[in-house]
């Protein structure tokens, strides 16, 4: 049996459409119930109940949401091209999926243990962009066009910030691979010595994924929902889908680059290494939470004044004292491979 | 030893599942659910009027300015990724032409900056 599985060509891709399988399934779970605890979150913050009818402590509402959208009906405008308006929300949802593949949730368990990973995650995370600019377009609606030019401009200003902080971190490293990336951190979690760059990524995630307080994209009291605007359905599902997949894979990534991955903390072992994976990403998922329901929207001007004249000169600053101190102290990383 | 292209397969397995699952559900729905179309319904929203021209208009030339800013510092950092990793063996010479060249890169942004191009009053 596992000599069909491992030697035979036929044998190879049924156990890597499995390995797949047994990643995306759990990942769509998550998103899931990732939609029940933000409603349960900020209920609480809110001292409300939340969602509690639909099971017991309404924990089948995300089930329920799901069918409510699969019985609604496809609503394709009439301006609307066709094909790009369908496959907009299938790009979103699919980019979010796709850079699972490399995402090592333990010690070599990265199912395409890629070389270039971080460099992989970060062509993938750009690739986002399109997906919403396509919506935009496809639907031939002001709004959704407004939405989606504020949104591919947010997203591509913060994704130059996160770019300088990832290659301080990869100078820690010296090496792009992911595994190698949190190995790096055995002796100390990263976010200790690079702080501030710690700070700079994570606010860029959330100004990444359109979250709170960055939401302006899809700002319901101005441009109603932004670029989804003309979506129903099952497609405005996918939306959703893709931005909560889009969370949990910016977690993850702090969590490999700054949080020590599957390392526990203090060197514990206590618990296996996916279980410390799934916290921290818990952890962080938790905080993208706590800051939608603490901080008001922000306005476009402070946004991109953040980004480009506040992270983007920082992070650079940063990035060439890590190297400098990494030189003058002889700790440059030396990954032979 | 594998070929290194065998690495890259499985992106290829996550690739077609994230199709079939995306395809499956807005297929799923189109034929679950019932589908009755008419001319208001199908009409771009806004705001109750008729949508009364072509959305695709002229925008914010500011827009514009971001792109190529971005392209700009992209590049930088796509060039950077490389001289991160072989710091070890490049050393101080490495080290110094990288600083030259994001010096010449911040000359470009102070002046950016001066010119008003990051300004969204």
């Amino acid at each position: 049996m596992a000599d069909f599985f491992l030697h035979t060509i036929v044998g190879l891709i049924i156990l890597t459409f499995l390995k797949a399988l047994a990643l995306i399934v759990p990942l769509l779970i998550l998103v899931a119930y990732l939609t029940y605890a933000e409603r349960k979150v900020l209920a609480a913050v809110q001292l409300r109940k939340g969602p509690n009818v639909v099971g017991w402590f309404g924990l089948l509402q995300p089930f329920a949401d799901a069918l409510k959208m699969i019985f609604k009906e496809t609503i394709i405008p009439a301006g609307a091209n066709r094909v790009l308006f369908v496959l907009a929300p299938m790009i979103t949802f699919g980019l979010a999926i796709l850079a699972w593949a490399v995402i090592p949730v333990n010690d070599g368990w990265g199912i395409a243990d890629i070389n270039v990973g971080i460099l992989y995650l970060f062509a993938i995370s750009s690739l986002g962009v399109y997906g919403i600019i396509i919506a935009g377009w496809a639907s031939n609606s002001k709004y959704a066009f407004l939405g989606a030019l504020r949104s591919a401009a947010q997203m591509v200003s913060y994704e130059v910030s996160m770019g300088f902080v990832m290659v301080s971190v990869l100078l820690c490293v010296g090496s792009l691979n992911l595994n190698d990336i949190v190995l790096a951190q055995r002796n100390i979690w990263f976010f200790i010595p690079l702080f501030p760059m710690f700070i700079v990524f994570f606010v860029s995630t959330l100004a990444e994924t359109n979250r709170s307080p960055f939401d302006l994209p899809e700002g319901e009291s101005e441009i109603v929902a932004g670029f989804f605007v003309e979506y129903s359905a099952m497609a405005f599902a996918l939306f959703y889908l893709g931005e909560y997949a889009n969370m949990i894979l910016m977690s993850a990534l702090t969590t490999i680059l700054f949080l020590g991955g599957w390392l526990g903390p203090f060197g514990w072992t206590w618990l296996p290494g996916p279980i410390w994976f799934i916290l921290k990403i818990l952890f962080c998922l938790f905080v993208f939470l706590w800051v939608r329901a603490t901080f008001p929207r922000y306005r476009y001007d402070q946004l991109m004044r953040l980004g480009w004249k506040v992270f983007l000169p920082a992070s650079l600053g940063w990035l060439v004292l890590t190297a400098g101190v990494l030189l003058a102290t002889g700790w440059v990383p030396h990954v032979s491979s | 030893m594998q070929p290194v292209i065998v690495h890259y397969l499985p992106i290829l397995a996550f690739l077609v599942l994230a199709g079939v699952i995306g395809g499956a559900l807005v297929g799923g729905s189109l034929i679950a659910a019932r589908q009755k179309p008419y001319a208001e319904k199908l009409s771009a929203y806004e705001c109750g009027f008729e949508p009364f021209d072509d959305a695709r208009r002229r925008f914010d030339v500011r827009y514009y300015l971001v792109a190529i800013l971005f392209i700009i510092f992209d590049l930088e950092v796509a060039f950077l990724f490389p001289w991160a990793v072989s710091l070890w063996s490049i050393g101080l010479f490495g080290f110094l032409s990288m600083v030259g060249f994001l010096a010449v890169l911040t000359v470009g942004f102070i002046y950016e900056w001066r010119k008003g191009a990051l300004e969204w009053e």
